[in-house]
């Protein structure tokens, strides 16, 4: 049946794949979840007549999680340099890439535990709504950052089977994109958790 | 090549007929079947919900059930039929349809599809578990704070509601992108956007609002499971406000009340010229019309929410938009009227139901008018006249054409047709039970009566019309009945329906009916909007299917195209029968039946091992066709 | 083809009978305790004045509709003529005599808008804090100071401001013939105005979702002239009086000494709990447990033993009390006028 290929030569660089689309699709409907938590919380905040943060709780210092931010974002660009890689046909930079973006996207994580060790000496999820969705939120990210690590791990693994080439990098594309999507979402909780109650 | 295409495809697509396929099976025929029968099987439990509560109501001082059993009765109901009825019918509908239309072989995503049915499946019995139980939700379908407390509910009641909702709406969300990227991606060369169906459109509207819409709902469940589990404080406590919860759950719920309505509509619009044996009339309009409704319908929500207090200046903006919102109604109604009066219409039970639905709809919708004029519905609010709103709207507006698509639709899914003598004694006992239950509750509403009332006391003059209402309700019945029975019995005596049995317009109807496993031997190509009156086309693509001659995209494969002008832009490898989808949803189910139990965490992790093993199996799968190019 | 068309006698016939039954169903009387319709005051009237507005304007669509969709099914296939394109209707029917229809609906309800806004500040001449609990109306008046429950006393002809709170969950005070609903939000305030034209009883109910007993969660407003009015006010204020007789004494001496106590406030005496209704003077009152039953000796007797039996899942428990000891607490419950 090759014949019937060569007849017909479809894939339009063009174009997204249904693969990609889905991806954007999947990112969409989480960015409307991060926006509903945001919101909820600028609700809670402008209904609430006294201080913000309330009593007895410090306005979160910007330092760690200004280093936190640089760090996130910066993890970016090894994931582009990761999928621009392979786009090209070099598995080297895939890797590279996938490699550096992982240990930048851990130590996110490891701060943002440290972090919370600072804050909860101050107030805990159960304290009042501040907390609550303090920790909501920046938990739930940390989470997609989690899951961001595992899709970069299990990419990782493949290409480590020499999976992925020049013509076979569609998987690659879509966790990139996500990868593209966790950075981009801390930078709204940042400005809305950090910098705005600063 | 030996044999002819159309066998080389059903060598390549068949899927045996083993219990094991029964599980695994990606075909987006078998699994839309599956959504009609289940959410059918639901609309009866939520229908005997129903008439439970019309008899409890029937005489003052009723005391047929008492408050709680009542109040899991009418949170049940208003749950079972919204999101595990009418929502998945539709998705049903949508599913089998929707590829066929096209001209595809299967959705975009065919394992992610029986992903969906799964979820859907395990999260209504989750909730159904509930009510075994007698701890189902009790708190109505839009489940306000702080009643749903754990101060004020202690129970698991409102623990079934938080997680079967959040299950569900993965199973919903997985639908509606599959819906958008096959729309999008797969239609046959030549269908361009123009082009397409209007029941395409419909759904890619509402595909599109359940991606934007669904995630409020679930950030609200999350945030209410975690305030009920862990003590956090969003809707009571320190800081904590009620209020919240009503707005998040309203930019959900308005935009799914319409999540409903469209594809209705969108039978409706396929249905209409059909029987009227002429184009539909305006498509351009009703397509603008249907993608309008889709984007106001995300600036009204505060209409629910006119008591509470509101400043006025925002109920006034809000009342505009929901009034703005009949234009696009009103586009679409005089274009139906239009098609069949400038049409030549058979009036057959598909067509006799969407009739009546632009009636009883208009009737829904203008009570709905009247509530954005706010005086007024600060004054019926949460009354009987929203009761009467919703069914008129509801069920009116969206089962009354799930009903003409039921008629229209079926011979193609079995292959035979209806008895029409009992789809219209069907037709009937529907349409006068139907008012005789709801068109009372009005005016049981503006002589104050309240919803939710498990009893009420007599003398304030509301006892004809409630007892008029419990009439129609087991009138309404009856005829449900008749078509359940008529369904079932046509399956095995119904005359065979052929091919094409109405004349229809879309290319659902240029295949086999029931259709062959692959859908279309032959990709069609698509020259205007009416693909299956383009006579000399397919006897081209049916020659082709029986010649011996390779044709493009043979094989396990469909055509992917671009967005607009739909050019070949891609040859698909689609998947075969997978226990992954299948794997994927026990491991979800474990993690929210977890979350019952006071060991939540510690099942949750199994859960998510499981989940990452069964997610891991499924795409070392996928990623093997990506060579393709 | 023509083996599916229906011939149009049958198909009238039938529609014919289904409109000819629902229309008597829709003129009946108005009249009712809690109708939206009998209003009995400016405000109400108001609405009442803007629903039939608004039913005059529907009842035309509908049925201009209903005749089109009639005409379009009935009429003999063919009849118009061919190449019909249809889009004059759409435009005219769908957009453009929408528009005006809903221009003209949408300045009516912001004409009608003040008639259920908040009385400006200083407007209202008497003021009344009503507090939804589950499942009945705490009623305080904060000028001279005092608590009722389950009824709300009003003057005629006079603005009353009613300043609405919940201390538990979300309920919505409605009294259909005076004024719109307002719901009544834990950790907010809600202000409405309400006012009757003429003395009377005016009956309202719960009306959002609050539990297990939101379907008996009634109450009165009555309405007095100023004079009587007054005179309720004053007699209100005042402690409960002290039991005379023998029964009632031993009566009070139940109350004081069984659980009612931890609950229940009278006035004047030990008993100044705030669970349940504030019951100084009990005996003044109409109804029972939130409008569920008569305020009579039987009703009142059945309610203290199993308040559990005349309204599930309100929030008093059943207590058990010998014969006596209920008889005397029912003498003196009757004495707190
Ligand atoms: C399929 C579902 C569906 C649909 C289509 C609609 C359609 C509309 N609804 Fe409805 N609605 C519900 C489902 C739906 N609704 C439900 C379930 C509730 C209750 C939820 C709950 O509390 O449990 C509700 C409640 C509800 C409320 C809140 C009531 C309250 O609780 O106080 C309001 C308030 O504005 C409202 C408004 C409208 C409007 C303006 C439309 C419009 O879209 C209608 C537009 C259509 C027409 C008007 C008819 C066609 C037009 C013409 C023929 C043109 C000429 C007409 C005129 C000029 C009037 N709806
Ligand atoms: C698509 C949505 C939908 C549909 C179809 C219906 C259908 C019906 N609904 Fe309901 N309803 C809602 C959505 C819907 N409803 C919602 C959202 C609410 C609000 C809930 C809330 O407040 O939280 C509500 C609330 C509601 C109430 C108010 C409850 C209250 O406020 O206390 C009532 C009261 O009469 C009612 C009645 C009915 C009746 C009689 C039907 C009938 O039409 C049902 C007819 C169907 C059947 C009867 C089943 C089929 C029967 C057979 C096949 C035969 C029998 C079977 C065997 C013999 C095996 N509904
Ligand atoms: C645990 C608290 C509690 C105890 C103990 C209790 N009550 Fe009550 N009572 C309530 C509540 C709450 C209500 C309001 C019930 C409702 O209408 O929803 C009420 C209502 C009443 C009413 C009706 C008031 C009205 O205006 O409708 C009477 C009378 C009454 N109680 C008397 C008594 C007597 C007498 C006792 C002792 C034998 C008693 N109660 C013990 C909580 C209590
Ligand atoms: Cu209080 Cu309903
Ligand atoms: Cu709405």
């Amino acid at each position: 049946m090759g014949s019937v290929e060569r007849a017909e030569p479809f894939y339009r660089e063009s174009q997204p794949t249904t693969g990609t689309m889905g991806m954007l699709l999947f990112i969409l409907t989480e960015a409307a979840l991060f926006a509903s938590l945001i919101v909820s919380y600028f609700f809670l905040r402008f209904r609430a007549t006294a201080l913000w943060p309330p009593e007895g709780i410090e306005a979160p210092d910007l330092l760690l999680p200004s280093v936190m931010t640089v760090i996130l974002l910066s993890s970016s660009i090894p994931m582009h340099i990761a999928d621009a890689g392979i786009r090209r046909g070099s598995r080297g930079r895939l890797r590279v890439g996938l490699l550096c973006s992982f240990v930048l996207g851990t130590t996110f994580l490891v701060l943002q535990a440290f972090e919370y060790s600072e804050s909860l000496r101050q107030f805990t999820p159960q304290t009042n709504a501040y907390g609550s969705l303090f920790f909501l939120i920046t938990g739930f990210h940390g989470a997609h950052v989690l899951g961001a690590l595992l899709l970069n791990l299990w990419v990782q693994i493949q290409a480590g089977r020499g999976f992925y080439h020049g013509e076979r990098h569609a998987t690659v594309r879509n966790v990139a994109l996500y990868w593209h999507f966790v950075d981009a979402v801390w930078i709204a909780i940042f400005s809305s958790l950090y910098l705005a109650a600063a | 090549m030996a044999t002819t295409v159309a066998r080389r495809m059903e060598r390549a697509w068949a899927e045996p007929r083993t219990w094991r396929t029964w599980l695994t099976t990606v075909d987006h025929k078998r699994i839309g079947v599956r959504y009609l029968v289940t959410a059918f099987t639901f609309f009866v439990l939520g229908g005997l919900e129903a008439l439970i509560i019309r008899a409890q109501l029937a005489l003052p001082d009723g005391r047929l059930v008492g408050p709680e059993a009542f109040n899991q009765l009418f949170s049940m109901h208003g749950i079972t039929m919204i999101f595990l009825f009418i929502t998945p019918m539709l998705s049903g509908f949508g599913n089998f349809l929707i590829p066929l239309m096209v001209g595809a072989r299967d959705m975009a995503f065919p394992r992610l599809n029986a992903f969906g049915y799964w979820v859907f499946l395990a999260s209504g019995v989750f909730m159904y578990g509930g009510l075994l139980f007698g701890v189902a939700p009790n708190n109505g379908w839009f489940n306000y704070a702080p009643l749903s407390g754990r101060a004020f509910t202690p129970g698991l009641n409102i623990e079934f509601y938080v997680l079967g909702l959040i299950f569900l709406g993965i199973s919903t969300t997985a639908g509606a992108i599959n819906f958008i990227v096959t729309i999008l991606k797969l239609r046959a060369p030549g269908m361009t956007i123009a082009r397409m169906p209007l029941f395409c459109w419909a759904l890619l509207a509402a595909s599109f609002s359940i991606v934007l819409a669904l995630p409020p709902l679930t950030a609200g469940n999350i945030m209410l499971l975690v305030e009920r589990r862990f003590g956090f404080h969003f809707f009571s406590g320190p800081g904590g406000d009620p209020v919240l919860w009503q707005h998040l759950f309203w930019i959900f719920g308005h935009p799914d009340v319409y999540i409903i309505f469209l594809p209705a509509v969108g039978i409706v619009s396929s249905v209409i010229p059909v029987f009227s044996r002429r184009p539909m009339v305006a498509y351009t309009w009703v397509a603008l019309a249907t993608v309008a409704t889709a984007v106001i319908g995300f600036g009204v929500w505060v209409h629910h929410m006119f008591a509470v207090g509101l400043p006025q200046i925002s109920m006034g903006l809000f009342a505009a938009a929901s009034m703005i919102i009949t234009i696009p109604s009103g586009v679409q109604v005089f274009a139906w009227i239009a098609t069949v009066l400038g049409g030549r219409p058979r009036l057959r039970t598909p067509l006799l139901f969407c009739l009546a639905f632009v009636v009883v709809f208009v009737i829904g919708g203008v009570t709905g008018v009247m509530f954005a004029s706010i005086p007024f519905d600060q004054q019926v609010t949460d009354s009987y006249f929203v009761v009467a709103h919703l069914h008129y709207v509801l069920f009116g507006g969206a089962v009354f054409p799930v009903f003409a698509g039921l008629y229209h639709w079926v011979p193609k899914i079995t292959g035979r047709l209806l008895n029409e003598s009992w789809g219209r004694w069907s037709f009937w006992l529907i349409f006068v039970g139907f008012n005789v239950t709801f068109f009372p509750m009005h005016i049981a509403g503006l002589l104050g009566m309240p919803r939710r009332v498990w009893t009420w006391p007599e003398g304030l003059g509301w006892d004809p019309y409630n007892l008029l209402a419990t009439v129609g309700a087991f009138v309404l019945a009856a005829g449900i009945l008749v078509t359940a029975v008529n369904i079932v019995v046509s399956r095995r005596r119904g005359e065979a329906a052929g091919d094409d049995p109405w004349g229809g317009d879309t290319l659902e109807w240029a295949v086999g009916s029931p259709p062959p496993e692959y859908d279309f031997a032959v990709i069609p190509d698509v020259r205007d909007r009416h693909p299956n009156w383009d006579r000399e086309a397919r006897l081209r693509d049916a020659e082709r299917a029986v010649g011996r001659t390779p044709v493009p995209a043979e094989g396990h494969r469909t055509v992917a195209t671009t967005v607009l002008d739909a050019e070949p832009s891609e040859i698909l490898e689609m998947p075969h029968e997978s226990g992954w989808p299948l794997l994927v949803t026990a491991a979800l189910a474990l993690i929210f039946v977890g979350f019952l139990t006071e060991a939540e965490l510690a099942v949750a992790a199994v859960g998510t091992i499981l989940f990452l093993v069964g997610v891991g199996g499924w795409h070392l799968r996928t990623d093997a066709p990506e060579t393709a190019r | 083809d023509e083996r599916n068309a229906d011939p149009p006698s049958r198909v009238t016939r039938r529609l014919g009978v289904a409109v000819g039954f629902l229309a008597p169903v829709l003129f009946v009387t108005c009249r009712g305790d809690q109708s939206a319709l009998d209003p009995a005051s400016p405000e109400a009237r108001d609405v009442a004045t803007l629903w039939w507005v608004l039913f005059a304007i529907s009842a035309v669509v509908v049925a201009v509709v209903t005749m089109l969709v009639l005409v379009a099914s009935l009429r003999r296939p063919r009849a118009l003529q061919r190449g019909w394109g249809g889009m004059g209707l759409v435009v005219v029917g769908g957009v453009i005599v929408p528009f005006l229809i809903l221009v003209v609906v949408f300045v009516i309800t912001v004409a009608t808008l003040p008639s259920v806004s908040a009385p400006p500040r200083g407007e209202a001449r008497v003021t009344v804090d009503v507090i939804g609990r589950q499942f009945w109306w705490e009623v305080r008046y904060p000028d001279p100071g005092f608590v009722t429950a389950n009824e709300i006393h009003i003057p005629t002809d006079t603005p009353v401001e009613l300043r609405v709170r919940s201390r538990d969950v979300i309920h919505s005070l409605w009294v259909p013939r005076l004024s719109r609903k307002i719901d009544m939000i834990p950790g907010r305030t809600n202000r409405i105005l309400i006012r009757a034209d003429a003395p009377g009883v005016y009956r309202g109910q719960c009306a959002e979702f609050c539990g297990l007993a939101h379907a008996q969660m009634a109450f009165l407003v009555i309405a007095e002239t100023p004079d009587r009015f007054a005179g309720w006010v004053s007699a209100q204020a005042g402690d409960a009086a002290a039991p005379v007789e023998d029964g009632a004494a031993q009566g009070q001496e139940v109350f004081l000494s069984s659980s009612c106590v931890a609950c229940h406030t009278i006035r004047g005496t030990e008993a100044t709990a705030a669970v349940g209704p504030d019951l100084t003077h009990l005996a003044g009152r109409r109804w029972l447990g939130a409008g569920t039953v008569p305020n009579t000796r039987g009703n009142l007797g059945g309610w203290i033993v199993d308040p559990q039996r005349i309204k599930p899942g309100n929030r008093m428990p059943p207590t058990s009390l010998s014969g006596p000891e209920l008889q005397a607490l029912l003498d003196y419950l009757e004495t707190l006028e």
